[in-house]
């Protein structure tokens, strides 16, 4: 008996009691929200989320920073694209052949750039990510260039999912916007899921431990380098799934998507939210989603106040966001 | 018996420093095989290279018959070597216990896939090893910070737990560097008798320490070194007997000195 009510209390503040009440929150999201653009913001927000849970298993748990994630975003983006509109594939499958074909992208670039370390390994991700919109911008039979390509919308078994369609289910109306809202909330439900899965396993202990000391994750048997390619590969294949959607949602991409600025901001979300907590992180891409849209009439101070944020946080939450609240909050209770 | 490890003519420079040199000696199964010898004698460098932290310049080790020379470190975990640090190398970010479960690493099935969908399989196998690091740690008397976070533990537990990690990969061998260094009288006690119910269950113990009475306690076979040289080798009476270990720890002078007081 008292060991029942101790699991049950387990369960709660375990992370999994956080993705419970995450997929509530989301579930109850659209009693909150009424126009499509709300939905907008939010289906942006989970798409969002979604790249930067992966790449906090890269930076936050295993500590090996990337400054060019947005490359792996945008690689997924344009293959489906590319593969949707030039070889008339289903967006499913394009979004499946782009998961795997950037995740072996990312293991030929991991393997020799993962051998370097701190300062040096940022610089090689970061010139990765300069090579990557070089690339779109230039290829332009392929990518459209700086005009950017469109994309067909998503369907799923043979139903189109576009943005502007109205949609039946068992006698509810659905519209498009508010589908793609409860599609991307459930694509992030299910990386938060993994992740947290991956973060209680061998595997996550291993991730964990480079982080903590390389040199005692080496002597318990874990081959380092392995285990960061590893890391590497998951979180671009996070970042090509979420690329991938955010193309069909969107219906037409530019370079912008693999940019350094949208690199940086991918960053910034993880360090903001909290390196090592996959809670954090959501929140901080809620915060760097919606900031632009309170800066809508000085859009060009968006990134001054993206590097302010980053430098307040640096300085007075180190930890970043929900660490460090839930820190206080830890320590008011005692 | 048998020698477990066998190191063969080792050396190792630092830019023109023989911080190892042309040093061989053999470490018998079942054995708790001391190396002493003061401070730069080169012992924990000796440690870092039989453990694949160091290449070494020359020489071999080999390890049940096996050459190991310059293997990487996660590569002799497999092969059933285990260590700890002089200053500690704890992961800060995770439990006292995670700390533990790192340790069985070698044991767990690691896969991606398996990780991501928590097959029951590796559920189970995880429930296992969080079961046998907690006994672990209470084993080697740090049982009560298992709910701990790493960072919250006193430095004498945290020697502690690396010894809990090291035995957690079930290693055929144990290196142990100054496993008593800022541990009080109590606590030494305490990890003497660790070391020797450790011992007891068959696994091969080098220690590398400064504390004599736990070294002539506990050891089998002493290895004094100094300048990376290889000084005296014996049982601990035989050490404790050696003139030259008798100078190099009390100083050139200390042989006339006792030369002087023994009544020819």
């Amino acid at each position: 008996m008292k060991e029942a009510r101790a699991m049950k209390k387990n369960i709660l503040i375990s992370p999994y009691g956080g993705l419970l009440l995450l997929a509530l929150m989301l579930a109850l999201m659209p009693l909150a929200v009424s126009n499509d653009f709300h939905y907008d913001l939010l289906t942006k927000i989970c798409l969002t989320a979604t790249v930067a849970v992966g790449l906090n298993l890269l930076v936050g748990y295993a500590g090996q920073v990337s400054l060019g994630h947005a490359a792996f975003y945008g690689a997924g983006a344009y293959a489906s694209a590319i593969l949707t509109s030039q070889y008339n594939l289903s967006p499913m499958v394009a979004l499946l052949s782009a998961a795997a074909g950037v995740g072996v992208m990312a293991w030929l670039v991991g393997r020799p750039i993962l051998h370097l370390k701190g300062h040096y390994l940022s610089m090689a991700t970061l010139g990765l990510g300069v090579i990557a919109a070089i690339v779109l911008n230039n290829e332009e039979q392929l990518t459209g260039g700086p005009d950017g390509v469109g994309l067909p919308p998503l369907s799923l078994f043979g139903h189109e999912l576009s943005v502007f369609g109205e949609y039946q289910f068992a006698g509810l109306t659905f519209t498009g916007v508010e589908l793609w809202y409860l599609l991307a909330a459930a694509v992030l439900v299910i990386a938060v899921l993994l992740a947290l899965n991956i973060i209680d396993s061998p595997l996550g202990r291993a991730l964990r431990a480079l982080h903590g000391s390389e040199i005692a994750a080496q002597v318990a048997g874990v081959d380092t380098a392995k285990y960061k390619l590893r890391v590497f590969v998951i979180s671009a294949v996070y970042a090509s799934v979420a690329g991938s959607l955010y193309g069909h949602y969107s219906g037409f991409i530019t370079p912008t998507v693999a940019s350094f600025e949208h690199s940086i901001e991918l960053i910034t979300i993880v360090v903001l939210g909290g390196m090592a907590s996959t809670f954090g992180v959501i929140i901080g891409a809620a915060i760097l989603v919606l900031i632009p849209q309170f800066l809508t009439d000085f859009q060009e101070l968006e990134m001054v106040v993206f590097g302010a944020i980053l430098m307040a946080v640096m300085i007075f939450l180190p930890r970043g966001l929900l660490p460090s609240v839930l820190q206080r909050l830890q320590r008011g209770a005692q | 018996m048998s020698a477990l490890l066998s190191v063969t003519n080792l050396s190792k420079e630092f830019g023109g420093v023989h911080a190892i040199e042309d040093l061989s000696f053999e470490v018998q199964r079942g054995h708790v095989h001391s190396i002493i010898g003061p401070n730069g004698a080169g012992k924990t460098t000796l440690f870092n290279l039989v453990t694949g932290l160091y290449q070494p310049s020359d020489g071999t080790v080999t390890l049940g018959g096996r050459d190991i020379t310059g293997r990487a470190p996660h590569k002799l975990c497999e092969m059933g070597m285990a260590r700890t640090f002089q200053n500690l190398q704890i992961c800060m970010n995770m439990s006292a216990l995670e700390n533990v479960m790192l340790g069985r690493h070698r044991h767990l099935g690691s896969g991606a896939l398996a990780a991501m969908l928590k097959l029951p399989g590796l559920r189970k196998a995880d429930r296992a090893c969080r079961e046998q690091c907690r006994e672990l740690m209470h084993f080697v008397g740090c049982g009560d910070y298992q709910d701990h976070a790493a960072s919250a533990m006193p430095y004498g537990a945290l020697k502690r737990l690396e010894i809990a990690r090291a035995l957690a990969a079930e290693p055929d061998i144990l290196l142990l560097d100054e496993p008593a260094a800022g541990l009080n009288a109590t606590e030494t006690d305490a990890l003497r008798s660790v070391i020797q119910k450790i011992a007891g269950k068959g696994i091969t113990v080098v220690l590398v320490e400064h504390d004599m009475k736990l070294v002539m306690n506990v050891s089998d076979h002493l290895l004094v070194i100094s300048y990376g040289r290889k000084l005296a080798e014996g049982t601990p009476e035989q050490i404790r007997e050696h003139p030259e270990v008798i100078a190099a720890y009390l100083g050139g002078g200390a042989r006339e000195r006792q030369a002087r007081e023994v009544p020819a």
